[in-house]
């Protein structure tokens, strides 16, 4: 579903940045683990095509990422890919629910309120429908974050630090709701994340 | 969640960070927008009032107060003249005039003017009778539309004149009303603002009431009355005929005074007096270019071209004009880079959101629209609220003008020049927002996350 084949990338003249070779089948969670600095966001953004790679490839499903061009790989990105970040940002000047409906539009969707009323139900936070993000403690944030990475049904799902700003409850809630939806989807998860407290979740795990 | 509604959502979740550019621009437009309007309100007064007035004869003063008084009626009259040396412009036959119609101003009833005149002056301003009829008779009056309306004026309703052209209980003429016969059709001239009767009407109040002008004496008559009669030999030879036949209409006159009223041509009066005489020539030829001259230089009245007068009169006012479209176009521009400021320092705190949106599957050239359409929407809120101002505006100076000037003016119509003024304020927006547009289209995506 995900693979890469000597994947290596440099900013701007800087230090070339070598990958591993790795591969993921449909349905399969795995944890990319790595020191701060160890290049685990770019490797990331590199398979969520926020960047383009200066070498290798990237193949998710049947389409190799190199071979969209910019608008192409936009909308691809928007059907395919879901990624949760760090911290959740959300366009602050609309409600989580039409956050949630910005982002089955702007994947060329058609807004489903069922679809995304169903999927804060099962985040447990229906009543954040109508609330602006900025009124959501951070943990409910972070679930909506994860809610608007799934609304698309994406079969993969990148995370970047999911937890690592969260407490250990929250932190726990958010990575067993990652798992579930991921499961019920089908969707090929990757977690990359420094986070201790991950690192028995998943028997799959990189290491860069 | 179409574009135009994410970039309204923009724009509202934030209300007061936009309103200065808003207000800005508001005031810009509106004032542009009412300077329009008052520019055509007024070309337009001038233009209709002009009716085809080639020269009005009146006592020496300014030409501009004669054009004024006379065709405008906003200003005062200059004096008066003694109808005999106007006699020849008076003659039907006279070859070079095509109409002439005598006013003789002064008089008011509740602000409104009554000018004494002969019936031709409906012809003049292609005015017609609504209701009634046109004045037969002395003290009969045929109200303006405007004024029969504001003085609540219908037929066979009288009144009492003033001296002046300001309500004054003190200066009533008393025992001499005047009786409405007829009123107009309104025009949208200033004739809509005023009280018609025939000149004799006027004659017949002040005599009366011993308030007006004594009898002309002999030694006002021009003394180039002969340099007059020189360049007019033929129409002279007429006013010589005329002269006979005003003998005896001066007995009739006499007569009339006593007994029955039985109005004559003004040109039987040779000794009163009117204020200033219209004057329509048949077409331009040397004598009526060198009419006014000719009366300038060698009587004691004047002569004044309207055309020239309003001419002098826009350049005066354009002074003034000018300084005040400066003025709003410094407004506009101050309030477009209002707009850019404020849209541009909103992207630095929606750097983070726009890279979202990219990884959410929005196109470069999708956040490049969307900031432009909040510029576009800042132009059309800001247009939509200044013409509002300036209209609104103009309405509520529609009642003080009217109050100083006798003249309607109305906010309510809309001119094609506020279309250009639309697009104008849209270029304005979309300039305005090019350069955020730009930086949101260029946003890095991979950067901006990474920083978090």
């Amino acid at each position: 579903m995900l693979e890469t084949k000597q994947l290596a990338f440099s900013y701007d003249q800087g230090q070339v940045m070598d990958f591993p070779d790795f591969s993921l089948q449909k349905g399969e969670h795995c944890l990319l683990l790595g020191q701060s600095g160890s290049g685990k966001t770019t490797l990331l953004h590199l398979l969520g095509g926020l960047l383009s790679p200066t070498n290798g490839s990237i193949r998710v499903g049947e389409t190799e990422l190199g071979q969209l061009r910019a608008a192409a790989l936009d909308r691809f990105r928007g059907k395919n890919i879901g990624i949760v970040f760090q911290k959740s940002h959300f366009v602050r000047a609309l409600t989580i629910g039409e956050n949630m409906a910005l982002a089955q539009q702007l994947a060329g969707l058609k807004p489903d309120r069922e679809r995304i009323m169903e999927l804060l139900d099962r985040l447990n936070i229906t009543d954040k429908f109508r609330l602006k993000p900025d009124r959501l403690s951070v943990g409910e944030q972070q679930r909506a974050a994860i809610a608007r990475a799934l609304i698309n049904q994406a079969p993969i799902i990148l995370a970047d630090e999911p937890t690592s700003a969260l407490d250990d409850h929250n932190a726990e809630e958010v990575i067993q709701l990652l798992e579930e939806q991921a499961s019920v989807l089908g969707s090929t998860l990757l977690v990359v994340t420094h986070d201790k407290r991950l690192k028995d979740r998943f028997p799959k795990q990189i290491t860069l | 969640m179409n574009l135009l509604k994410l970039s309204w959502k923009n724009l509202t979740n934030k209300p007061l960070a936009m309103l200065l550019s808003l207000v800005l621009f508001a005031l810009g437009v509106g004032l542009i927008s009412f300077l329009f309007l008052v520019n055509s309100q007024i070309n337009d007064k001038f233009e209709k009032n002009l009716a085809g007035i080639d020269l009005v004869i009146g006592a020496k003063g300014s030409p501009l107060q004669l054009i004024l008084s006379s065709m405008y009626h906003i200003d005062a009259p200059t004096g008066n003249i003694t109808i005999k040396n106007v006699m020849p412009y008076l003659n039907a036959k006279n070859p070079y005039i095509k109409m002439a119609v005598p006013l003789s101003l002064g008089d008011s009833y509740r602000g409104y003017r009554i000018v004494g005149t002969s019936a031709n002056l409906l012809e003049l301003y292609q005015a017609k009778v609504r209701t009634g009829r046109s004045f037969r008779d002395v003290m009969e009056v045929l109200a303006g539309a405007g004024a029969a309306e504001e003085l609540g004026l219908k037929i066979g309703s009288t009144f009492q004149s003033s001296h002046g052209l300001i309500e004054d209980a003190n200066l009533v003429h008393g025992g001499h009303p005047f009786k409405v016969v007829g009123i107009l059709k309104p025009s949208g001239a200033a004739i809509d603002q005023l009280l018609l009767t025939p000149a004799q009407s006027i004659w017949e109040v002040h005599e009366h009431a011993g308030m007006g002008t004594p009898a002309p004496e002999a030694e006002e008559e021009a003394p180039a009355e002969d340099s007059l009669a020189h360049e007019h030999a033929e129409a002279t030879k007429q006013m010589g005929t005329m002269a006979l036949t005003n003998q005896e209409d001066d007995h009739l006159n006499e007569d009339h005074e006593h007994g029955k009223p039985q109005m004559q041509s003004i040109i039987n009066y040779p000794d009163k007096e009117i204020t200033s005489l219209l004057l329509q020539f048949n077409g331009h030829n040397i004598m009526t270019l060198n009419l006014q001259r000719m009366i300038n230089q060698n009587t004691k009245m004047q002569a004044a071209t309207p055309a020239i007068e309003i001419t002098r009169l826009y350049s005066l006012m354009g002074v003034g004009q000018d300084a005040l479209s400066w003025l709003a176009f410094i407004i506009m521009a101050v309030s477009g880079l209002s707009i850019f400021i404020s849209l541009y320092s909103s992207l630095s705190e929606r750097r983070y959101e726009l890279a979202l949106m990219r990884t959410m599957g929005a196109s470069p050239g999708k956040l490049f629209a969307m900031i432009i359409l909040e510029g576009l929407l800042l132009a059309t809120l800001g247009y939509g609220l200044g013409l509002l101002i300036s209209h609104f505006g103009m309405e509520l100076l529609a009642g003080e003008m009217k109050a100083a000037y006798r003249y309607t003016f109305t906010g309510l119509t809309f001119l094609p020049e506020e279309l250009y003024l639309l697009l104008g304020a849209l270029g304005l927006g979309f300039v305005a927002a090019v350069i955020p547009a730009i930086q949101a289209r260029n946003t890095d995506i991979s950067k901006t996350l990474a920083e978090g």
